[in-house]
């Protein structure tokens, strides 16, 4: 292992330090685990923890009402039969995506930087697809029902229906859940170690005692890490790219004018990542400051993720640019008609908003006074989340509302109980993310340590 | 209507409302004040059913007074239990009664005679329980086909919320102690023969009817026979009589009718007539291969109707320029003594063109043309309309004249005013109201209610404990006409002898029982009294015979009236008032299904889409788009309408073709006591009717509010947006390409999917609809619901469009907006070949059957609503909430038992009704032969009165539908799709007059 580039690119001229000068493994350690172990939880970790937790009681609320009376409490309606509840489903489940390869691509493409971040966007990740994957069920007329979408051995003599692309994303979705669960648990382990080990309560030690499985960063240890993570990397990455296109497929499968649409696939991948990268920035950002992470979490990565969103973001610029050209260039009138409808009927303003949102105001991030600047990028990421938001809105409802015969049209409104589980699982969300941060180590600790000068010298010395 | 700002505005009543719609069936409620929470009643109840027992104070005083009412109590209650039960025994069948086996239905003719005019009906009946209403084939004025009102009339019987007991001041009485106490005072009204003595009743055809009452009548030679009906046929009545001098009877042959004008007439829609109308209309419009021959149709109307939406040529007037009009006709086709003031602005201007083609068209075809004036016309049209359809020589031919169907016609209004002078003048002491709610629906300036107040004794016959029993003392629950005997004459005058399928669910009396109290025999059963009424027609020894036969077929033999030869005597005063410019006009319509109110508490017909507006569940004040321009209103604009000093407040609703500077309100809205259902809904548009202008009067004034009333509509948007989804054309068309309509639909090849295609072997079902045809009554849509057990799911639902009609009716527009060209689409579902459903569904809950059908299986169903999202036409319906009534008893006894009664989170669609191909297969099966062509009618296709829908098998190519699919105007919707629709659509076509197109 002697050319490593994460090293040179570590101390490349002219830019800035992956992580700040003047740290050791000891301080790294110390810094890390401190958050969890022995400083005392900060006022900054209660407030957002209770409003997440009240939140959380919103979406208990919201869920048991529509267990007791019916997804009528929702505004869905003839056209409309999926509303808020698709739209948010796709939205979390995007914002997922950036965990995963920031995890395991960025690890494959040996981009070291990813190591302070990738412990909490794979966290972000599992929780984005928890709420994500509580949609498809919840959205049910009899969610009771739900395994019957998974193929079981049963006295029904039925199985699911192999053709039906929501067939396709119970297996999506729950394998990129079980992936991304136990890449990050095993990520975790010698960092439950060192947590294990340094913890002076009893009940602390037990558990991450439990949780570390018997880590003690023996060599062998070291060396089946290595093989299962760089295993669970090769197996997390394609799922990055094939978890949003098969859930692209819930719309380009269908007959629906403005979902029918071979483009889809990439341009929901792309989407995915980059409102993926945008929760990342809006976690980190807030979250550095608060820890004084930013020694840790430095102007390099925010300005490498902002460089992610810019170009995740072309390719969004670009497909939306090709879905109106090819609606255009297909001649099918009622392609024609559902696109000019985005952007004149009587949702236009969500369309012209999110063309705003996605296409340009993120255009500044071509300046790097931008991207260095954490107000900014803070704001654009809310930005972008609330952009991409609103495009899986105007897929789902804007077609939707419009298709084939104009008896059935018809506008479509939420209701108080979709803005209630939205938010129920922001909360949620929130809930379990800073109950992470408080009994996890938010950034891995053995990775940052590798990231040091100290690291390459010792591995010199080795040799 | 009930709103905020109304004299009664201590309670909030649009809270009222919404709370009402929100709860659904179970909540019962006490009354208005309880519904609204208002302080006053929380005090009340607190006082009746102390929940924090106030009073009882926890001192000895007060628990020894406790002890002693609750002694009291107990003592009053074992009195009760001294009546004893008389012993009944159950016992099983031991010998099956002959034709019933369980699971088969019987079915037994009988008759619909809502305005008191018949349309002959089979009901369906499991077990004893009517639950379905169709057409008797035998019947003149049914064929087969029904009306949304017949359809809908066996909810009513069902209906929990009917009155359930007689009731004397509120209490409960046993029919015994009615009959002491009518004995009682009628013994006071001997000796005065019956001076003090009023009946009022609605119309009636009933010979039984009318025996009886000669009968009671001679007894009490000076009482009086009132009749109101208050939406009648007084205008055609008086018309006959001013025309030939007596109260004559007209109908139409319209199947031998070349060219047909309407003035004001609904006629393939409303109606007692309607049905046999509309067949005979649709009759002379198919186009099938060679045979083009098309009737024509010229409709002048004020109110956009069905019957203008089909025309070929329709004029929106003013309704009170219909009279200048037509006898702008009457003079066109030489009727003397007809002047036509050239101010009334029809003998100049663009109209005279059209007028003149229209003259020379009727011209062309005498003997065999129809002049059709509208019930709600005023009595000047009817004798213009007698007048031209004599001059061209119709009568006999295409206008049959014929004794009054009323043995005893009076004109509604002066009978009534009569009964409230006499009542005013304190002559009534004894005051018999047999059906009808004439407190509700009397013309405002009768004051009725508060002139019935000074009748002594006030006895009130209903199906309902409504506005009018509330200020009677007497209250009699009326049986429903599924629970009785009666008799009643069709449009023709031909008998039907209603047999009842059920005993009275709740003791109700019939109309004959009623009267037979008056009588010398009080306790006659109605069987006995109809039955005995026949036998003294045919007191022949073979009556059984004939009874037996005349009861089974539903049609008494040789009833019809005689034709009867007229001579014109009266000379049409044509006063041709000039139209008022811009003086807004008021027309008073029957509601299209909840009539004049009577239907209030029917669910069904609430919520069936009005013709045209596709409103449910409200009425509104209905204006042209130009007046609303005019006057700056939009739809749902709250005004108020002001007219003779009277107010109402109402939502505005616009309807293009409706004639410019009218207002038309429905009436039958507003309901007090209508029940749960038809309490509160709409605008009570009775509160504005007088008797001087029951039909329509200019002056009314809309002053608008500023605030908006939600209406629900079931379509929203109107317009083709270019897309070939009602392919129509000129019959000129046809003629020269009878492929025109293929060529706009665009078929893909077959081969164009990746799925292998089915094979059919054995049956393979289909469906084709005219839409030449079809007339838009909607009846189709609530025929479904009856059949298959579809869920009444109120307005709110309505409003966000979750209607649950397996079947709907789209309307389009074409051409301008203040005449537009109006096509109707009745819509199934397509059981496509390449279903875009059953593609999506992922737990296989939607499949393709062997024989085509698009197959959705509940109990698999988890309700994604992929499906639905997926469907080009929108055709599946989903149980948002728990719709379906799976609490009320009598509502369960209505249920189809063929059909599943569908739960929470399913999703639901036509079936083709599956349960009736099934039925017919495995008669067939045992019988060891296919199912024959025509053995298997869907619901919507028995039910369609111009039988637009054609159902069978298409594998057969010598059935029905099969031809109809090989003709030349058969096409596919959105066929782009390659969704292979196994419903297909014949399309639209038209016949106009080259002289009025081309000008």
């Amino acid at each position: 292992m002697g050319e490593d580039p994460r090293d040179k690119s570590s101390i490349q001229p002219g830019r800035s330090a992956v992580i700040a000068p003047g740290h050791t493994f000891a301080t790294v350690t110390d810094k890390i685990s401190s958050i969890v172990l022995t400083r005392r939880t900060p006022l900054f970790w209660f407030v957002p923890f209770l409003i997440a937790s009240g939140l959380l009681m919103v979406f208990l609320a919201a869920v048991g009402y529509l267990f007791a009376r019916g997804v009528g409490i929702w505004g869905i309606r003839v056209p409309v039969m999926w509303g808020w509840a698709i739209t948010n489903f796709v939205w979390w489940i995007g914002i997922g995506h950036a965990g995963t390869l920031i995890s395991a691509i960025l690890l494959l493409l040996r981009q070291s930087w990813r190591n302070s971040i990738n412990r909490f966007a794979e966290a972000m990740t599992l929780f984005a697809v928890a709420c994500a994957g509580m949609f498809p069920l919840l959205h049910l007329g009899r969610p009771w029902l739900f395994y019957w979408l998974f193929p079981y051995p049963n006295s029904m003599g039925v199985q699911p229906q192999f053709r039906s692309p929501l067939v396709w994303d119970v297996f999506a979705v729950s394998t990129y859940a079980t992936v991304s669960a136990m890449f990050w648990f095993v990520g975790l382990i010698p960092d439950l170690a060192t947590l294990r080990d340094r913890a002076r309560n009893r009940w602390a030690r037990a558990t991450y005692g439990i949780l570390a499985m018997g880590w003690r960063g023996a060599a062998s240890h070291w060396q089946k890490y290595e093989t299962a993570s760089l295993l669970l990397a090769g197996l997390a990455t394609p799922l990055v790219l094939s978890v949003h296109t098969v859930v692209s497929f819930d719309f380009t499968v269908a007959i629906v004018p403005g979902w029918h649409s071979t483009i889809f696939p990439p341009y929901f991948v792309a989407g995915a990542i980059y409102s993926g990268f945008a929760m990342v920035l809006v976690l980190a950002i807030p979250l550095r400051a608060m820890y004084g992470l930013e020694d840790l979490i430095t102007m390099r990565h925010l300005d490498n993720m902002a460089k992610v969103m810019l170009a995740t973001g072309q390719i969004v610029a670009y497909s939306y640019l090709f879905e109106a050209f090819i609606a255009w260039y297909s001649g099918n009138t009622y392609e024609m008609f559902a696109i000019w409808n985005r952007m004149t009927g009587p949702y236009a303003p969500t369309y012209w908003l999110l063309i705003f949102c996605n296409l340009v105001f993120p255009q500044l991030l071509w300046l790097k006074k931008i991207r260095t600047n954490i107000v900014w990028l803070f704001v654009m990421s809310l930005d972008v989340l609330l952009g991409m938001w609103l495009e899986r809105y105007v897929i789902v409802v804007v077609s939707l509302h419009r298709d084939f015969l104009p008896s059935s049209w018809g506008i479509y409104s939420p209701t108080i109980w979709d803005v209630a589980t939205f938010v129920g699982t922001i909360g949620l969300f929130f809930f379990l993310f800073f109950l992470f941060i408080r009994s996890m180590p938010m950034i891995s600790i053995f990775e940052v340590r590798t990231l040091l000068p100290q690291a390459e010298v010792t591995e010199g010395i080795e040799k | 209507m009930k709103m905020p700002g109304k004299p009664y505005s201590h309670l909030d009543l649009a809270a009222i409302r919404a709370r009402l719609a929100s709860s659904r069936g179970r909540n019962y409620w006490r009354s208005l004040e309880e519904l609204a929470e208002s302080e006053g009643f929380q005090e009340l109840l607190e006082r009746e059913f102390p929940r924090h027992a106030a009073e009882w104070q926890p001192d000895a005083a007060g628990r020894r007074q406790f002890m002693k009412v609750m002694g009291a109590s107990l003592a009053l209650a074992g009195l009760s239990a001294c009546t004893r039960q008389p012993t009944e025994t159950i016992m099983p069948y031991v010998r099956q009664p002959e034709e019933v086996i369980p699971g088969k239905p019987l079915y037994f003719a009988t008759a619909v005679a809502h305005s008191a005019i018949a349309i002959g009906v089979l009901v369906e009946s499991h077990l004893g329980r009517p639950t379905k209403v169709d057409g008797n084939p035998e019947h003149p004025a049914s064929l087969g086909a029904t009306d949304a009102l017949a359809q809908a009339s066996v909810l009513d019987l069902y209906d929990p919320d009917r009155s359930q007991t007689l009731t004397y001041l509120g209490d409960i009485r046993p029919w015994s102690g009615f009959l002491g106490a009518a004995r009682e005072a009628l013994g006071s009204q001997t000796a005065k023969s019956g001076a003090g003595l009023r009946f009022l009743t609605g119309a009636t055809t009933s010979p039984t009817l009318a025996d009886q009452f000669r009968t009671v009548l001679q007894k009490f030679p000076a009482a009086k026979w009132h009749r109101y009906e208050p939406v009648g046929r007084h205008a055609s009545l008086a018309g006959a009589r001013q025309a030939f001098g007596e109260p004559l009877h007209t109908y139409y042959q319209i199947a031998k009718a070349d060219v047909i004008l309407s003035l004001d007439a609904d006629f393939l829609c409303t109606g007692p007539a309607s049905v046999r109308y509309a067949a005979d209309f649709a009759s002379r419009r198919r186009v099938r291969g060679n045979q083009t021959a098309m009737n024509r149709l010229y409709v002048a109307e004020s109110t956009a109707t069905p019957t203008g939406a089909k025309a070929d040529h329709r004029l929106p007037l003013r309704a009170s320029d219909v009279e200048a009009f037509a006898a702008s006709v009457a003079a066109g086709v030489g009727v003397k003594g007809v002047d036509t003031p050239a101010s009334n602005g029809m003998t100049s201007g663009p109209l005279a063109k059209w007028i003149a083609a229209l003259v020379k068209d009727l011209g062309q075809h005498r003997g065999a043309s129809v002049v059709i004036p509208g019930d709600h016309q005023s009595p000047a049209v009817h004798v213009l309309a007698h007048a031209i359809n004599l001059a061209l020589g119709n009568v006999g031919h295409t206008v049959i004249h014929t004794d009054s169907l009323d043995p005893n016609p009076v004109d509604d209004f002066e009978s009534l005013h009569e009964l409230v002078e006499d009542m005013d003048a304190g002559k009534v002491e004894m005051l018999v109201i047999v059906g009808g709610n004439p407190v509700y629906n009397a013309p405002v300036d009768f004051a009725f209610a508060q002139h019935m107040s000074k009748v002594k004794l006030r006895i009130h016959l209903g199906l309902y404990a409504d506005e009018t029993s509330e200020l009677c003392q007497w209250h009699i629950p009326e049986a429903h006409f599924l629970e009785t005997w009666s008799d009643a004459r069709a449009y023709d005058g031909a008998i039907t002898i209603l047999q009842p399928l059920i005993l009275p669910l709740y003791f109700g009396r019939s109309v004959h029982e009623l009267l037979a109290a008056f009588g010398d025999t009080p306790n006659q059963t109605p069987y006995e009294i109809v039955k005995g009424h026949w036998n003294r027609q045919h007191p022949g020894a073979d009556f059984e015979d004939w009874w037996r036969k005349a009861v089974h077929d539903g049609i008494v033999p040789n009833t019809a009236l005689p034709a009867r030869q007229v001579t014109f005597k009266g000379a049409p005063t044509a006063p041709a008032r000039p139209a008022q410019a811009q003086a807004l006009e008021i027309v008073f319509r029957p509601d299209p299904h909840i009539f004049d109110g009577r239907f209030a508490n029917n669910g069904w017909l609430q919520e069936l889409p009005k013709p045209l507006t596709t409103l449910t569940w409200d009425n509104a004040a209905i204006i042209s788009p130009r007046t609303a321009e005019r006057l700056s209103l939009q739809n749902e604009d709250l005004v108020e309408l002001e007219y003779r000093g009277r107010k109402v407040r109402a939502p505005i609703w616009m309807q293009p073709g409706h004639a410019d500077d009218s207002v038309t309100v429905h009436l039958g809205f507003g309901r007090t006591r209508a029940g749960r259902v038809g309490n509160g809904v709409g605008f009570n548009a009775y509160s504005l009717r007088t008797s001087e202008a029951p039909l329509f009067d200019s002056g009314v004034e809309i002053v608008k509010l500023g605030s908006k009333f939600p209406l629900a509509a079931t379509q929203n948007h109107h317009l083709m947006e270019g897309r070939a989804i009602v392919i129509s054309g000129k019959v000129d068309e046809y003629r020269k390409n009878p492929a025109f309509a293929k060529e706009q639909a665009e078929e893909p090849p077959k081969e164009l999917t990746i799925y292998p295609g089915f094979k059919y072997e054995g049956y393979a079902w289909g469906m084709a609809i005219d839409q030449t045809a079809c007339v838009g009554c909607n009846v189709c849509m609530i025929a479904c619901q009856a059949e298959n057990n579809i869920p009444v799911v109120g307005k709110e639902q309505v409003a966000m469009r979750r209607s649950m009609h397996w079947i709907r009716v789209d309307s389009y527009y074409g051409g301008s907006m203040d005449n537009p060209e109006t096509h109707f689409q009745p819509l199934p579902c397509m059981h496509c070949e390449n279903a875009p459903c059953e593609l999506v569904c992922p737990v296989q809950a939607t499949n393709h059957s062997s024989e085509g059908l698009n197959d959705m299986v509940y109990n698999r169903c988890v309700g994604t609503r992929y499906c639905s999202n997926n469907c080009p036409y929108k055709v599946r319906r989903f149980n948002f909430f728990l719709y379906s009534d799976w609490n009320t008893p009598s509502l369960k006894l209505q249920r189809n038992p063929d059909v599943s009664v569908r739960s929470r989170g399913v999703m639901e669609k036509c079936t083709y009704c599956v349960q009736r191909i099934n039925e017919a297969k495995i008669d067939a099966e045992k019988e060891d032969r296919r199912v024959h062509d025509g053995e298997i009618q869907t619901a919507c296709q028995q039910a369609c009165p111009t039988q637009a829908i054609v159902f069978g098998d298409i594998n057969d190519p010598a059935s029905r539908v099969a031809r109809l699919k090989a003709e030349p105007l058969n096409y596919s919707l959105l066929a782009e799709l390659n969704t292979r629709p196994r419903t297909t659509y014949l399309a639209a076509l038209r016949n106009p007059n080259p002289e009025i197109e081309n000008s």
